[in-house]
């Protein structure tokens, strides 16, 4: 599989470490609604098809990345830098 | 003597002879032979014993679907077992022996297993092997207690043991197209696809270029084919932007376009250059791949068809026109489809004498009817073979009239005397690359056969691979597929006008008491095995797999796949297609270990060695690998024990003063406007609140709650900090804290490095810490005032530019000391002098331990991924002014439930040592099961309280302090009795290090 990391090109995926679930949203930090907390920490839906991944290219840039990747067939349709991904949530936009 | 070399023909080189032995007997072939044709030229038709039944078995076929010859070729003390005598090409010297066979291939006892044919057929291990239920030989143990006899008598080559001396290679390529095989479809897609100035790489598995056509029978251009091919692979590698590989067999597709290829450099050469590696691996990446593979021609399964001098009619003509060979002296063919008739023509035009050909189809066309006769063969149409009667080789056929529609044999069986039978039941492309990157295959009514799957990537399947079977549409069909730009002029071809496409007749099957059919012959699985497993209910062609491991062995299926379905299909009354096929897997030919491991074998971890590693090594210490890291366990003298060494060291350190290397602890450089606000949030405790020159211990915890690391962080400046990390985790928490800053809190002005490596670190601890330092610091003063408990100064140490921070891991009063990683080992020794009217004593991990265990101090063996804070007695450090990452699952009821272990001290009340990862139980007696209420996570012996003590975590720990139980360990027969106290063991109040 080849990740076209937004930095630093294409590159093999040996070079970077999964790091989950790119969909979930961490409640506000002081939340005490524990479902939320729970679905958070614990949730992960295991789609087919289209998922959001977190990939850090530690091999690389060193920066996580939101992959847009078909769990099954590994097609991959967008890598962005997560932080961006993040600032387009937090703002209301699409990332 | 059936089959020998002809006179004349082939691309052998018949000037060049060439010696090798088989079995021990000497013979010789000529330069361009392989194993195969060099034997069959010697007259040589059996080549080995089955894998199940010890059947005699001859060669098959003339490549890479060669499911019978399969040789062990030997190197001294190597051997490689299980290579295709088809694709061996003959050195001088070469050494090669049958397989399977016992006490020799002419005369093995174990073809006594062909006599017990019924044990052996389809799920016998699953059925005889599960053992009684009762008694020694219980369930799995029958089997354990079979199964040497059994591996002894079924199987393939024996792996040899000795070290592999070879040196093989990995390569990393990259083209915008790859060109898989160069045949007429792969060299004119080659050519099409260079003459846009792409890059290519072409991989052909053979020796040389040409596939069909070293053997076709065509002219292209006027031309003999074979010379054809040759200068067109030529001048395409004369290109500048193509790599032509032969000997490369591309045995893997893999995701994003990644394919990976085994060349043969040089393990087919009697002397290697200097420096060259029998093997190199290649991983390809391309833009586009044309998948240029050809097809594999498929058997007929009838009674008997696995006798030596049974082949594939294609194979019998390629030992013919290619290697100059006549694979009999009587041949005789048998088909379903026309292919068989060019494959006589061509036989017969180099001098092999065809006799008859037997035709499953009521009728043919005029070409082949004018074939058959200027050939001079008898032709048998709507007609099988149903017997073949051979003892070591083929001696004659018997057939009998076969309705293809209806597929009853019927009438007088008539014999003929034939010594080499050339079958051909049509053509499956090869799609296993194309079923490799994924998609299911379409079935072809017209070629009978499984064409590839849509491309889900960017490839293509041209040629035979793509269901093209006459080379005039193949040529073209490359051309266009090769790039769609090209205007290559395609050079005409004479060919006869034949068709590939088969009659739908897959096997033969006379009478219930006909001899055994094969269908994989490599794994011995026969027609009546594939119906065996029909009866007992496995339908599915994953389950037929399994059970009967049809298409499981070495080949891969290459000629047993449609067969073996076709059959299956058919006691299920349903389609081919609806039966469906299995998905191919790689490799799709065989792949040395070696080569995949290329140079990367023996230590293959990365060695990390503090910049004072050498100094230690110089100073008797014993080190120990703690994780990547090399680091010193223990400096020995003379005849110490290690616990008489650390004992030694850590008292010295409670005595006087110590210094030990802490250089590998991990070290986050944090810095930002928001550095101490993230701080806040990362840790448990609060960082804003932390002066400048201040440092302060903190934990952090995972987002559920459990503890996760511990370490101190120093402000450096208002927007700087230097984060401290366990050894073990400085990994983890640098890729925590990115996380964060990446994917949650991406607003945070934070910028985080890792410089571990770039600060080397000493420790001095003990009472006379300070008079040391005092004794070697410039620049600053370390006093009680200026330097006080969690303390920073920056100052020199001969010289050298040093940060000192005064916090303590021993308990003591005592320094860390970081300067650039280049002067460690000067600053080091600068304080070794420093501390010599002292008797400064390094110290190594286990005198650490120790201090560490003494005072309660928690390390990764307590933070084991388990425990909480609390748990850690470290509650105190949980802020309750701030949310942090954990705070919000911290409370949870799992967490906090009074049941769960926290951590205790324990001194042995025996005097013996304690064992690290001992379970505490009540019961004085050991016993087994033990009811556990905790475990031991470290211990050591205590030179500060003269006892053996440990930490554990223990239920109920803190109410338990003041019982007594037992540390039990019984792997190591040890059952102390012990007393559980406070983790603080030694000095609870730390007097000693705020002194
Ligand atoms: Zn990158």
């Amino acid at each position: 599989m080849i990740i076209k990391c937004p930095y630093c090109g294409p590159r093999d995926v040996i070079e970077f470490i999964y790091q989950g679930d790119a969909t979930r949203s961490r409640p506000e930090p002081a939340s005490n609604d524990m479902a939320a907390w729970n679905a958070y920490v614990y949730d992960r839906a295991n789609p087919s098809g289209s998922h959001r991944e977190y990939w850090l290219h530690s091999g690389g840039c060193r920066q996580h990345l939101v992959v847009t990747r078909d769990v099954s067939t590994h097609a991959i349709s967008s890598v962005v830098f997560a932080r961006d991904a993040a600032v387009a949530v937090k703002s209301g936009e699409p990332a | 003597m059936t089959s020998s070399r002809l006179s004349k023909g082939g691309r052998i080189d018949r000037s060049k002879s060439v010696r090798f032995t088989f079995d021990g007997k000497a013979y010789s072939g000529h330069t361009g032979d392989t194993l195969a044709s060099a034997l069959l030229a010697n007259g040589i038709t059996l080549f080995g014993r089955s894998f199940k039944y010890h059947r005699p078995r001859g060669v098959f076929a003339a490549g890479s679907d060669e499911p019978n010859a399969l040789v062990t070729v030997l190197a001294g003390e190597v051997r490689e077992p299980n290579v295709r005598a088809t694709e061996l090409e003959i050195h001088d010297g070469l050494v090669t022996q049958s397989q399977n066979r016992f006490p020799s291939l002419e005369h093995d006892f174990l073809a006594i297993n062909q006599l017990a044919g019924p044990l052996f057929s389809a799920g016998f291990y699953y059925k005889t092997f599960m053992g009684p239920a009762i008694g020694p030989l219980r369930g799995t143990r029958f089997w354990m207690f079979c199964e040497k006899f059994i591996r002894r008598a079924a199987g393939l080559g024996k792996a040899g043991i000795a070290a592999d001396p070879d040196r093989y290679e990995r390569m990393n390529a990259f083209c915008d197209v790859l060109v898989v095989g160069s045949g007429p479809a792969g060299l004119i897609a080659a050519e099409a696809a260079a003459s846009t100035g792409a890059r290519v790489i072409i991989a052909e598995e053979r020796p040389l270029a040409g596939g069909s056509l070293l053997a076709s029978g065509e002219l292209i251009d006027g031309r003999n084919p074979a010379v054809w091919a040759r200068e067109k692979a030529a001048a395409l590698a004369a290109m500048p932007n193509v790599r032509f590989l032969t000997r490369t067999s591309v045995w893997g597709y893999y995701d994003g376009n990644v394919l990976t290829a085994v060349e043969h450099v040089s393990d087919y050469k009697p002397n290697r250059t200097k420096g060259q590696p029998r093997q190199r691996h290649w991983v390809i990446r391309t833009g586009r791949t044309v998948l240029a593979t050809g097809a594999f021609e498929r058997p007929m399964v009838f009674p008997g068809n696995d006798c030596p001098g049974v082949m594939l009619a294609d194979a019998a003509r390629r030992y013919a026109i290619e290697y100059g060979v006549a694979p009999g002296n009587n041949v005789t063919l048998f088909t379903n489809n026309d292919s068989a008739y060019d494959a006589a023509r061509t036989m017969s035009l180099a001098g092999v004498n065809i006799t008859a050909i037997i035709d499953v189809r009521p009728d043919v066309s005029g070409t082949c009817r004018d074939i058959a006769s200027v050939a001079g063969a008898e032709l048998f149409l709507a007609h099988a073979v149903t017997a073949t009667h051979a003892g070591k080789a083929l001696s004659s056929i018997t057939v009998q009239h076969f309705n293809a529609g209806t597929g009853r044999v019927s009438g007088a069986p008539r014999e003929l005397k034939t010594d080499c039978l050339g079958v051909s039941g049509g053509w499956s492309p090869a799609i296993h690359l194309a079923s490799q990157a994924g998609g299911k295959p379409d079935w072809d009514e017209d070629l009978q056969a499984f064409l590839p799957p849509e491309p889900n990537q960017n490839w293509v399947t041209t040629g035979s691979a793509a269901g093209y079977m006459d080379t005039i549409s193949v040529l073209s069909d490359a051309a266009t597929k090769g790039s769609a730009k090209s205007r290559l002029v395609l050079p005409p071809v004479e060919a006869p006008m034949l068709d590939a496409s088969p009659a739908p007749v897959f096997e033969i099957e006379p009478s219930a008491k006909s001899q055994k059919a094969f269908v994989d012959f490599q794994h011995d699985v026969t027609a009546d095995d594939i119906r065996l497993a029909y009866r007992e209910g496995f339908h599915s062609v994953e389950h037929l797999k399994r059970y009967t491991t049809l298409g499981m062995a070495t080949d891969q299926g290459k000629t047993s796949n449609v067969p073996g379905l076709a059959i299956m299909a058919d006691v299920r009354g349903i389609s081919i297609p609806e039966a469906g096929t299995t998905r191919f897997r790689p490799p799709f030919t065989p792949v040395s270990l070696g080569a995949i491991a290329g140079e990367r074998y023996g230590d293959l971890r990365p060695h990390r060695l503090t910049p004072m590693h050498d100094w230690h090594l110089a100073n008797s210490a014993k080190t120990y690998e703690a994780g990547l890291w090399h680091r010193p366990m223990i400096y020995a003298s003379h005849g110490e024990t290690v616990e008489q060494a650390y004992t030694r060291e850590a008292r010295a350190v409670r005595q006087s003063v110590g210094i030990v290397d802490v250089s590998t602890l991990g070290k986050i450089d944090i810095q930002g406007p928001d550095a101490a606000e993230f701080l806040d949030r990362v840790y448990t405790n609060m960082f804003s609140t932390l002066p400048v020159g201040k440092a302060r211990y903190g934990l952090m915890l995972r987002e559920d709650g459990v503890a996760f690391d511990d370490g101190t962080t120093w402000r450096l400046a208002e927007t700087q900090f230097l984060m401290t990390t366990t050894t073990a985790n400085a990994g983890p928490v640098m890729q925590h804290l990115e996380y964060y800053l990446d994917c949650i809190w991406p607003n945070l002005r934070v910028h985080l490095t890792s410089v571990t490596d770039v600060w080397a670190g000493s420790a001095v601890s003990g009472p006379k810490a300070r008079a040391v330092l005092e004794a070697c610091v410039t620049g600053t003063k370390v006093d009680n005032v200026t330097l006080p408990f969690m303390g920073i100064v920056h100052g020199k140490i001969g010289g050298i530019p040093v940060m000192i921070c005064r916090l303590s891991f021993s308990g003591e009063l005592a320094y860390e000391v970081y300067c650039g990683a280049g002067f460690g080992t000067k600053v080091w020794e600068t304080l070794l002098v420093a501390g010599e009217p002292f008797d400064i004593m390094p110290y190594g991990l286990e005198a650490l331990g120790t201090l560490r265990i003494e005072k309660g101090h928690v390390t990764g063996a307590e933070i084991d991924g388990r425990t909480t804070a609390h748990d850690l007695h470290l509650d105190w450090m949980l802020s309750k002014k701030k949310p942090y990452i954990g705070s919000a699952m911290i409370g949870r009821e799992g967490l906090t439930d009074e049941n769960r272990l926290s951590l205790v001290g324990l001194i042995s009340m025996d005097n013996q040592s304690i064992t690290g990862g001992s379970h505490i139980v009540t019961d004085p007696v050991p016993r087994e099961p033990a009811d556990s209420f905790g475990h031991v996570t470290a211990a050591c012996y205590s030179p500060a309280l003269g006892k053996y003590i440990a930490l554990a975590l223990v239920k109920h720990g803190t109410s338990m302090i003041g019982n007594r139980a037992f540390a039990t360990d019984l792997l190591r027969d040890k059952h102390c009795p012990v007393e559980i106290v406070s983790h603080h063991m030694f000095d609870p109040e730390g007097s000693r290090m705020h002194g």
